[in-house]
C-alpha cells in the first residue's frame, strides 16, 4: 500500500492521492507537521481532507498518514471543568506544550488526563448480568457531579471481575464476558473508565420521551412567558449587540441543569476568557458550589482554524449526550450556530459544491435538523430505568439582523422555542432584550400541568393575560401615536399602565445585580400576580364617571411593585402579601375619596 | 538561490499561474521579476503538484507570460522588527518610505500571526479615559478592546480617531480616589485638561505606542494623521503603514497584518501598550473581494467572499491582553458604511467580531454637533467590568443606563411631538424632551480638543438628570441619587 501524498493545498482544504484505503470521515495526519484532518470527500484515488489547523507552509508531495479512526472524543472522568478547543484538545495543555500564548501547529495532546487517579466505587459484583448502559460503578468527578461509569453501548454479558480503588482512566476496572453470537463462546471484554465515541454519531438511548418539565432559568421573561422544557431545543437569533452572548451566559449560569456544556463557536476570544474567569468564582444558585464544577467549555474562537469550528459543535453535543446517558439533565449552549453554518459554507465552497441559498450548501437544513434532533428527554440505556435530558440552545447571528436568512429559517423549523432579540430594546437599555411580541414557546401547553402542580393553579392563566396586555399595548400605542393619550378611555389607559409595569418592573431584569439576576419561578408568579392585582383593583374603580386616571398613576404602592425585583427570595411570600394588601387599601382609598368628591359635587348641584 | 521559473501561463487581475513547479507550499512568498528587471512580491493561494496560483501584492502591470521569472522564497510574508521601528513610516507593503535606512531586525515575524489561545488571554478591564463623554460614560473603552468607528462618507471619523489617539489614557489610582470623593453639588474640581497631551495614553511608568495603518485612503487623510501625531510629539513613538488610494490595491491585504504584527511584537515582547488605528476597512474588504472575484470563487453577500468573516476575525482578534504580559493591544478600526447602511456585510460582520462599535450619526452631524456619536447603536461590550468603584465611580453604570434610556425616550417623544404638537404632551413627556435637547447640546457636544475627565462627564450627566421627575429615575440606585443629584 502506497503512502498517500498531497497534490493540492488551498486554505483548510487539502487534496491527496493514494487514498483508496481511506474511509469517509477518517482522521488523517497531514504533512510532516502531522496536522489533524478529516476525510470529507473521495474520488477514486483522490481524497479531500479538511484540516483543523493552519496550512501555510504545507505543499504538494508531503505525506498523509491514515489513522483508521473516525473523529472521536474521549469520554470519562475529567471532562468537567475542562476548557477544550474544537477537537477536544485542552487549551491549557496546548499553552504548556507550545510554551507561548499562541496556538502553534501539530500539537498532539490527549483530551483526558492519563496520569490522574480516580476513586472507583463499584456498584456491580462479579457474576452480575449487565447490559449496555448499565452503571458499573461511580467516581466523584467534582463536588457536584458523580460520574457514572457505564457499560459501553453494544456490550452485554456477565461481569467476570470488577475492581475497587484508585485507577487511571486507562486501567481496566472491570472485565465482562460477552457471548459471541456465532460461536457462543465467552469472550472477555476489558472495560476502562476511558471510552471513545465518534462525534458525528448520536449516542443511543432506550427511548425518547416527551418533555414535561421546564428548565428553570431564573430569567423572568423566559420562565414566565416563553419557557423551554428539559430536553427541548431553543434558538436565540438577533443582530449583533442585541445580547445573544449575555443571554447565553446567563443561561449557563442560572439554568437548573446539572451539567452545562458551553460551546463558543467562532466567537470572540475575550468572551471565553470572561466565562473562564467568572465561572470558578460564581456560585450555582441551586447548590452553592462554583459553577465551573458542572461545566465543560469548548472554544473555537473566530481566529482559530475554520474547519475545527465545524467539529466543535459535534464535540460539544457528544460530551453532553454522555452525561445525559448517566441520567443527568444537561444543557448545551452553542454560540453561535451561524458560525458553524458558515464553516460548512466555506468548506463547501472550497470543494466547489453546487451552492444552495446564499452560498450555503444544500445540506444545511438536514445538518441543522440532525444536530437539534440529538436533544431530548429520554429513557437512558441500561436496566435501571433512569431518565436524562439534553436541552440545546443555539444562538443565531443573522446577517443584518434579517431573520429571513437560511440559517435562522432552518433553525426555526426544528426548534420549538424562539427568543427573538431586539436591538431596539438594547438602545433603550431594556434587558434581557427579548422581544415579547415576536418570541414564542411551543412548550407552554406541555408544561401547564407542571406549573399547576408545582407553582399555582392560575400561573398559566396569568401568563396568557400578561401576553394579551402586551399585545393590546402595541395596538394602543399606534393609536396614541396618531391622536395622543388623552383620547384613550380610562380602561385603555389602565391597560397601557399595566403593560408598562409588566415591561419595566417584571420583564426588565438586571443581570449584574446579585438579587435581580436570578428569580425563582415562585417569586416570578408572585411578582406577576401583584401587577395583575393592581390592574384588577383599578378596574373596579375606573368606570366611575369623570374618573381622573392620573390618581391611579400617582399611587405610591407602584414604587413597592418596582422594588419587588430586589426582594430577597427568603420570606418573599409575606412581603408580597403585604404589597397586595397595600394595593387593595390604596385602591379602596381612591374609591372612597372619589365617591366623596362626587357626593360633594351632587351637593353643589343641589 | 532557489530556482527561477519562467513558466507563467496566465495573468488575470492580481493573479498569476505558474506551471511545472516543484516543492511549492501554501501561503509561500514569491518574488516576481519582470522583463525590465523590476521585482514584485506575491504569495501562493493554491499549491498543486504542478501548478501554483500566485496573488501579487502589487499590480501586474508590465508582467508578461514570457520572460517573467518567479522565485519561490521558501517562507511566508515576514516583517523584520526591533524597537527601532518606532518613529518610522512604511509603505503598505512594509518598505520604509521616510528616507531612513532598512530596519535591522531583531527577529522576523510572519505577518499572519497565530491565533491567541483563549486560555492565555487576560480579560480586559482597565478603564481608558478618552476625554469624550459619550465614549467614557456610555460606551466605555477598555485597554485591550477592539472598538471600531462606524462612519460614513463626509463624517468626522478622522478627527474623532485623532482625538482618541491624542487623549487616551489610564487613570492613576490617586485620580480615581480623588474622583470618587466628588459629589454632584460641588462643581467638578478635577481637571486633567493640561496633563494629557504630553503624557499620552498611559501612566508615566508605562510604555505606549501608536500604530497607524492606512488602507486606500487619500493622501490628505494619511497626511492628516501624520500631522496630528507630529503636532503632539507622538510621532517618535508611532509606526505608520501608509497605502494611499493610488497605491496598489492588493497591497492593502498585507497592510493591516504588518501593523498588527508590529503591534504584537511591541505589546507582548516589549511591554508596550499599543493603540492600533486601522483606516479604512471598507477599502481592505474591497481589495479582498477583487482577489476573490479574480479567482472565480462562489461569492457570498454582495460579492464579498464567504470567508470574509474569518478573514476579518484573524485581524480583529489580534487585539487584547495576555496573561503574564504587561503590554496590550487596543484596536480602533475605522470603516465607512456604504450608504450609511449598518446591515452592509462589512459593518455587519465587523460588529459580530468586535467588542462593540462607536456609531457616528449623520443626523447629529447635520445638527452641527461634534462628536456626532449617537448612544443608540453604539455599544461597548467590555464596559461592565471597567465601570464602577475602583475603576471610575460607583454611579457610573447606573448613569450609563439611565442617560441612554432617557435619551431614547426623549427622542421618541420628539417624534411624537412632531405629529401631535408639543402642547399635547404631558409634563413628564415635556421633561424628557427638554432632557434630550440638553443632552445633545451639553453632553454629546464638546470641542475637538476638549478633554473631559470622567468625573466631569458624570457630573454633567447628573445635572441633566435633574430635568427628569425623580420617580422616573429607575436605573440609578437611590444612594447615588442622594449623593450626586443636584438639589434644587
Amino acid at each position: 500500500m502506497s503512502q498517500p501524498t498531497i497534490v493540492k493545498v488551498v486554505g483548510p482544504l487539502v487534496v491527496a492521492k493514494g487514498m483508496k484505503h481511506a474511509k469517509m470521515y477518517e482522521v488523517v495526519k497531514v504533512s510532516k507537521e502531522k496536522l489533524v484532518g478529516e476525510v470529507i470527500e473521495l474520488h477514486g484515488d483522490e481524497g479531500s481532507i479538511q484540516v483543523y489547523e493552519e496550512t501555510s507552509g504545507i505543499g504538494p508531495g508531503e505525506p498523509v498518514e491514515l489513522t483508521g479512526a473516525t473523529l472521536s472524543v474521549e469520554l470519562g472522568p475529567g471532562l468537567l471543568e475542562q476548557f477544550y478547543d474544537g477537537i477536544q484538545r485542552p487549551l491549557k495543555l496546548i499553552e504548556e506544550v507550545a510554551n507561548s500564548q499562541y496556538i502553534t501547529r501539530g500539537i498532539d495532546v490527549p483530551g483526558l488526563d492519563r496520569e490522574r487517579k480516580w476513586d472507583f466505587n463499584p456498584v456491580k459484583e462479579a457474576g452480575d448480568e449487565v447490559s449496555e448502559g448499565d452503571i458499573l460503578g461511580t467516581v466523584q468527578e467534582t463536588t457536584l457531579i458523580e460520574h457514572k461509569v457505564m457499560v459501553p453501548p453494544g456490550v452485554n454479558g456477565t461481569v467476570k471481575e470488577i475492581q475497587s480503588g484508585s485507577f487511571t482512566i486507562e486501567d481496566t476496572i472491570a472485565v465482562i464476558d460477552v457471548e459471541e453470537p456465532e460461536t457462543k463462546n465467552q469472550k472477555p471484554v476489558n472495560i476502562t473508565m476511558l471510552q471513545r465515541w465518534p462525534i458525528r454519531n448520536p449516542r443511543p438511548t432506550k427511548s425518547k420521551l416527551l418533555p414535561s418539565e421546564p428548565l428553570s432559568t431564573g430569567m423572568r421573561v423566559l420562565d414566565t412567558l416563553f419557557p423551554i422544557a428539559r430536553g427541548g431545543a431553543g434558538a436565540i437569533p438577533g443582530p449583533f449587540g442585541a445580547g445573544k452572548t449575555v443571554t447565553q451566559q446567563s443561561l449557563a449560569k442560572f439554568s437548573d441543569a446539572q451539567v452545562i456544556v458551553y460551546i463558543g463557536c467562532g466567537e470572540r476570544g475575550n468572551e471565553m476568557t470572561e466565562v473562564l474567569k467568572e465561572f470558578p468564582e460564581l456560585k450555582d444558585p441551586n447548590t452553592g458550589e462554583p459553577l465551573m464544577k458542572r461545566t465543560v467549555l469548548i472554544a473555537n474562537t473566530s481566529n482559530m482554524p475554520v474547519a475545527a469550528r465545524e467539529a466543535s459543535v459535534y464535540t460539544g453535543i457528544t460530551i453532553a449526550e454522555y452525561y445525559r446517558d448517566m441520567g443527568y439533565d444537561v444543557a448545551l449552549m452553542a454560540d453561535s450556530t451561524s458560525r458553524w453554518a458558515e464553516a460548512m459554507r466555506e468548506m463547501s465552497g472550497r470543494l466547489q459544491e453546487m451552492p444552495g441559498e446564499e452560498g450555503y450548501p444544500a445540506y444545511l437544513g438536514s445538518r441543522t435538523a440532525g444536530f437539534y434532533e440529538r436533544t431530548g428527554a429520554c429513557q437512558c440505556l441500561g436496566t435501571d430505568g433512569r431518565k436524562g435530558s439534553l436541552t440545546a440552545i443555539g444562538a443565531v447571528s443573522p446577517p443584518g439582523g434579517d431573520f429571513s436568512e437560511p440559517v435562522t429559517q432552518n433553525t426555526l423549523r426544528v426548534t420549538k422555542v424562539f427568543w427573538a432579540l431586539d436591538a431596539k430594546l438594547t438602545y433603550k437599555r431594556h434587558f434581557p432584550s427579548i422581544n415579547w411580541l415576536q418570541s414564542y414557546s411551543l412548550y407552554t401547553n406541555a408544561l401547564d400541568p407542571y406549573y399547576a402542580k408545582e407553582v399555582a393553579d392560575d400561573f398559566s392563566k396569568n401568563r396568557i393575560r400578561a401576553a394579551e396586555i402586551l399585545q393590546q399595548e402595541s395596538k394602543l400605542e399606534e393609536i396614541v401615536r396618531l391622536v395622543g393619550t388623552d383620547a384613550l378611555s380610562p380602561k385603555e389607559q389602565l391597560t397601557l399602565e399595566t403593560a408598562k409595569m409588566i415591561r419595566e418592573d417584571f420583564l426588565f431584569q438586571n443581570a449584574f445585580d446579585p438579587v435581580d439576576a436570578y428569580t425563582s419561578i415562585k417569586k416570578q408568579y408572585r411578582m406577576m400576580r401583584a401587577i395583575l392585582t393592581f390592574m384588577d383593583c383599578a378596574l373596579q374603580i375606573i368606570d366611575q364617571e369623570d374618573f381622573d386616571f392620573s390618581r391611579v398613576q400617582k399611587l405610591d404602592v407602584k414604587s413597592d411593585i418596582t422594588k419587588c425585583s430586589f426582594l430577597p427570595e427568603e420570606g418573599m411570600e409575606a412581603e408580597f402579601d403585604k404589597i397586595e394588601d397595600k394595593i387593595r387599601t390604596q385602591m379602596a382609598g381612591l374609591k372612597d375619596s372619589s365617591a366623596e368628591v362626587s357626593k360633594k359635587e351632587e351637593v353643589v348641584a343641589v | 538561490m532557489s530556482t527561477a521559473y519562467k513558466t507563467v501561463t496566465d495573468i488575470a487581475g492580481p493573479l498569476m499561474m505558474v506551471e511545472g513547479i516543484e516543492g511549492v507550499t501554501y501561503d509561500e512568498l514569491c518574488e516576481i521579476e519582470l522583463t525590465d528587471g523590476t521585482k514584485r512580491l506575491g504569495k501562493v493561494l493554491d499549491a498543486r503538484s504542478d501548478l501554483a496560483v500566485v496573488q501579487l501584492f502589487e499590480e501586474a502591470k508590465g508582467a508578461t507570460t514570457e520572460g517573467t521569472k518567479v522565485r519561490f522564497l521558501g517562507r511566508t510574508f515576514e516583517i523584520g522588527v526591533s524597537e527601532d521601528i518606532l518613529g518610522r513610516i512604511f509603505s503598505g507593503g512594509g518598505k520604509p518610505i521616510d528616507g531612513g535606512p532598512e530596519i535591522v531586525p531583531e527577529k522576523k515575524l510572519d505577518i499572519n500571526g497565530a491565533p491567541i489561545n483563549p486560555y492565555s488571554r487576560e480579560y480586559p478591564d482597565d478603564f481608558i479615559q478618552t476625554g469624550i463623554s459619550t465614549i467614557d460614560v456610555l460606551n466605555t473603552l477598555v485597554r485591550g478592546q477592539k472598538l471600531p468607528l462606524f462612519s460614513g462618507a463626509g463624517l468626522p471619523h478622522n478627527q474623532i480617531a485623532a482625538q482618541l489617539a491624542r487623549q487616551m489614557r489610564v487613570l492613576t489610582p490617586e485620580e480615581v480616589e480623588k474622583g470618587e470623593m466628588i459629589d454632584g453639588n460641588r462643581q467638578s474640581t478635577v481637571d486633567n485638561r493640561q496633563e494629557t497631551s504630553d503624557q499620552g495614553p498611559g501612566t508615566s511608568d508605562e510604555k505606549f505606542a501608536v500604530i497607524f495603518a492606512a488602507m486606500g485612503v487619500t493622501y490628505e487623510e494619511a497626511q492628516f494623521f501624520q500631522n496630528e501625531l507630529e503636532k503632539t510629539g507622538a510621532l517618535s513613538r508611532a509606526v505608520l503603514f501608509i497605502n494611499t488610494a493610488d497605491n496598489p490595491v492588493v497591497e492593502r491585504i498585507a497592510t493591516p497584518r504588518l501593523a498588527l504584527t508590529v503591534a504584537e511584537y511591541l505589546a507582548y515582547e516589549k511591554d508596550y501598550h499599543v493603540t492600533v488605528l486601522l483606516t479604512d476597512l471598507t477599502n481592505y474588504c474591497e481589495a479582498l473581494r477583487e482577489v476573490s472575484a479574480a479567482r472565480k470563487e462562489v461569492p457570498g453577500r454582495r460579492g464579498y467572499p464567504g470567508y470574509l468573516y474569518t478573514d476579518l476575525a484573524t485581524m480583529y482578534e489580534r487585539a487584547g491582553r495576555v496573561r503574564g504580559k504587561a503590554g496590550s493591544i487596543t484596536q480602533i478600526p475605522i470603516l465607512s458604511m456604504p450608504e450609511d447602511d449598518i446591515t452592509h456585510p462589512i459593518p455587519d460582520l465587523t460588529g459580530y467580531i468586535t467588542e462593540g462599535q462607536i456609531y457616528i450619526d449623520r443626523g447629529l452631524h447635520q445638527k452641527g454637533i461634534y462628536p456626532p456619536i449617537i448612544p443608540m447603536g453604539s455599544l461597548s461590550r467590555l464596559k461592565a467590568k471597567a465601570q464602577g468603584e475602583g475603576k471610575t465611580r460607583g454611579d457610573h453604570s447606573g448613569m450609563d443606563a439611565q442617560l441612554t434610556a432617557s435619551y431614547a425616550r426623549g427622542v421618541e417623544i420628539r417624534e411624537l411631538a412632531v405629529i401631535l404638537g408639543e402642547s399635547s404632551l404631558n409634563d413628564t413627556d415635556k421633561a424628557f424632551l427638554k432632557f434630550a435637547d440638553r443632552f445633545e447640546n451639553e453632553f454629546i457636544r464638546q470641542g475637538a480638543t476638549e478633554n473631559r475627565s470622567i468625573y466631569e462627564s458624570l457630573n454633567i450627566g447628573w445635572d441633566l438628570l435633574s430635568e427628569i421627575p425623580r420617580e422616573e429615575l429607575k436605573r440609578v440606585k437611590d444612594e447615588y441619587i442622594e449623593k450626586y443629584l443636584p438639589k434644587k
